[in-house]
C-alpha cells in the first residue's frame, strides 16, 4: 500500500454515514503512551529517538494492526506528503513540522492511525463516520492490548499510564467529535455552545485540532479530564451526557430557521451551491464556506440532487495538497484556485 | 508588519475571512476580542497557564523551580517553561509540585482507577533502573566513552530480559 492510494477518496471517517452524521461528522478516541525505561521523547537524545523510531517501526508492521497498514517515515517524506496526511487528519500539525526521527502507522481504511514520536511515543488513534465513540473505544482497546503484548508501556501505580505532559495522565485517553454547527453559527447562539463546554470541562478546537483556531462551521469537541475516572466513563458520559446536549441545541437551532426564515435558508444553500457549480476561482477558505451550507441544505432536506458523502469528500479533496497531488506536481495559489473550481464543478456534475 | 486587533490595540492572532453576500469581510481580533465575539474559545487552559497560576499560589516560586529529577536530570523550572517533563521518573521526583497541579488539571482527583496494562509489567524500581543506565549511556556516547557504553548497553539488554 503506498500513499498515492490514499488520496483518490476520502477515509472511511469522512464517507457520510454513522448515526446523528447531520450533526457529527466524525468519532475519534486517542491513547497516549510511552515506553518504560525511556525518557520521554523531549529528553531523548537524537540516537535513542531513533532508536525508539525503529522499534515502534517494526513493531506496528508486525503486531497485525489491519489487513493492510501504511508506514511512513515523516522523517523522508516530502512537505506534500507531510500536509496531505494533516489535511486527512492522520497526523497533527506539530507532528507534520518536526524535525526530528518520527512517522505514522495508517490502516488501509484509514480509521487507525499511530504517531510515532509525537509529543508522547505513541499515540493511537481510531476515527469513525457519525458518532460511534464507543465502537472506537473497543477498537483501540484492542489495539493497545495487542502492542502491550509486545511492548512495556510506562504505568505508574498511582497516576496510571505516565505522558510527557500531566493533562494526559491516566488513561491517556482524549475521546473528541468533529461537530458541523452552521445553524448555531448563523442564528448566534454558538456562544451558548462554548459556555456550555467551558462549563462541562472540555475542549473546543478547530478543525485540525490541538493548535488550532475555532472558526468556522466545525469543531472539535473533546474531553480534558483524563485521570481519576474509567475509560468506560470517560466515553460513557461522554458519548450519552455530553455530546447529545450538543446536537440538540444544533438541530433546535435548524429547525428554528427553517420553521422562521426557510425562504432566506433556502436562497443562501442554492446561491452556495450555484456558485460551487459556476466558479473559475475560488479559494479553500471560500469553498469551506460554501460546502458548509450545502451540507446543511443537504442534511435539512432542501437539496436533494446532492449526496452527502460527495460534499464530505469536496472538503478533504479540494485542500491545497490533496489538489496538488490530484494534479501531480506543486501549483502556485492562482493555479490551484482554477484547478479547484474546476475540480468542484466535475463532481457536481456541471463539468 | 503586525496586525492590530480590530477591537482594541492589542496584536491580532485570529483572523477570519468571511463572504457574505459575495463579500469578503475580513476579521482581525485577539485572543480576547475573538473570545468575546465567540469566535473562538479559550476552554482549554493551556498547561502553561495552570503552571503560571500554580506558581502565584505556591508563594516563594525559587525553591521548587530548583528541584531536580536525579534520572533525566530536568528541573520543576525547565518542565514550566516547556509544559513537557522529561521521563516517567519526573511523576515521583517533583510529586510535591506535581500533585497541586495535578488536582488542577484533573478535576480534583489523583488516583489512577482505569485499565492496568494485563501484562504486570516491569516493576517501576527496575523501569527506573533502566531510565539511569539509559542516562549514563547518553552521557557515555556523548564524552566518545565506547567502551563504557557497550558496558552499559550489555546491563540494560540484561535487564530488560530480566
Amino acid at each position: 500500500m503506498r500513499l498515492t492510494d490514499l488520496t483518490k477518496q476520502a477515509g472511511e471517517w469522512l464517507r457520510g454515514a454513522g448515526p446523528m452524521h447531520d450533526v457529527v461528522i466524525s468519532s475519534r478516541v486517542r491513547l497516549a503512551r510511552n515506553l518504560a525505561g525511556m525518557p520521554f521523547l523531549s529528553r531523548c537524545s537524537q540516537d535513542q529517538q531513533r532508536e525508539l523510531e525503529a522499534r515502534l517501526r517494526k513493531e506496528l508492521l508486525e503486531v497485525g494492526l489491519a489487513k493492510e497498514v501504511l508506514y511512513v517515515d515523516l522523517a523522508a517524506a516530502s512537505d506534500l506528503d507531510r500536509q496531505l496526511l494533516v489535511e486527512r487528519h492522520l497526523i497533527s500539525r506539530q507532528h507534520a513540522e518536526a524535525g526530528h526521527p518520527r512517522g505514522v502507522a495508517v490502516s488501509g481504511t484509514e480509521t487507525v492511525a499511530i504517531m510515532v514520536n509525537e509529543e508522547d511515543h505513541l499515540r493511537i488513534q481510531v476515527l469513525r463516520s457519525g458518532l460511534q465513540l464507543e465502537e472506537a473505544a473497543q477498537e483501540i482497546d484492542r489495539i493497545d492490548d495487542l502492542l502491550e503484548e509486545r511492548l512495556d508501556f510506562s504505568f505508574h501505580t498511582r497516576y496510571g499510564y505516565l505522558t510527557a505532559c500531566p493533562t494526559n495522565v491516566g488513561t491517556g485517553l482524549r475521546v473528541s467529535v468533529l461537530l458541523h454547527l452552521p445553524a448555531l453559527k448563523m442564528t448566534g447562539e454558538i456562544e451558548k455552545f462554548f459556555r456550555a463546554a467551558q462549563d462541562m470541562r472540555l475542549a473546543v478546537r478547530g478543525l485540525y485540532g490541538e493548535g488550532t483556531e475555532a472558526t468556522g462551521d466545525f469543531f472539535q469537541l473533546s474531553n480534558q479530564t483524563t485521570l481519576g475516572r474509567t475509560e468506560e466513563q470517560i466515553v460513557s458520559d461522554f458519548l450519552h451526557q455530553t455530546v447529545p446536549r450538543f446536537i440538540e441545541y444544533e438541530q433546535k437551532a435548524r429547525q428554528a430557521l427553517l420553521d422562521r426564515r426557510s425562504v432566506a435558508i433556502d436562497d443562501k444553500v442554492c446561491r452556495a451551491l450555484s456558485l460551487l457549480r459556476s466558479a473559475r476561482l475560488i479559494s479553500s477558505e471560500e469553498t469551506m464556506y460554501l460546502l458548509s451550507l450545502v451540507r446543511m441544505g443537504v442534511n435539512l432536506g432542501r437539496v436533494t440532487d446532492v449526496d452527502l458523502a460527495a460534499i464530505n469528500e469536496l472538503f478533504l479533496l479540494t485542500q491545497p495538497a490533496h489538489l496538488q497531488r490530484i494534479r501531480n506536481g506543486p501549483m502556485s495559489p492562482q493555479e490551484r484556485a482554477e484547478a479547484r473550481a474546476k475540480f468542484i464543478r466535475a463532481r457536481l456534475g456541471t463539468g | 508588519m503586525k496586525i492590530k486587533c480590530d477591537k482594541c490595540d492589542n496584536p491580532a492572532s485570529v483572523h477570519l475571512t468571511e463572504i457574505s453576500g459575495g463579500q469578503k469581510i475580513e476579521k482581525h481580533l485577539c485572543q480576547d476580542c475573538a473570545a468575546g465575539e465567540g469566535i473562538t474559545v479559550k476552554t482549554n487552559i493551556p498547561i502553561s497557564q495552570l503552571l503560571e497560576d500554580f506558581i502565584l499560589q505556591s508563594g516563594p516560586g525559587e525553591e521548587l523551580a530548583d528541584l531536580a529529577c536525579d534520572v533525566c536530570k530536568i528541573t520543576f523550572g525547565e518542565f514550566r517553561q516547556k509544559g513537557l517533563l522529561g521521563c516517567p521518573h519526573d511523576y515521583d521526583a517533583f510529586e510535591r509540585a506535581l500533585l497541586p497541579l495535578l488536582h488542577r488539571a484533573q478535576d480534583g482527583t489523583t488516583q489512577h482507577v482505569g485499565k492496568v496494562p494485563h501484562r504486570a509489567g516491569s516493576s517501576q524500581k527496575k523501569q527506573n533502573a533502566i531510565l539511569r543506565l539509559r542516562g549514563q549511556l547518553k552521557d557515555a556516547v556523548a564524552s566518545e566513552d565506547y567502551e563504557r557504553a557497550a558496558a552499559l548497553r550489555d546491563q540494560i539488554k540484561q535487564l530488560e530480559n530480566s
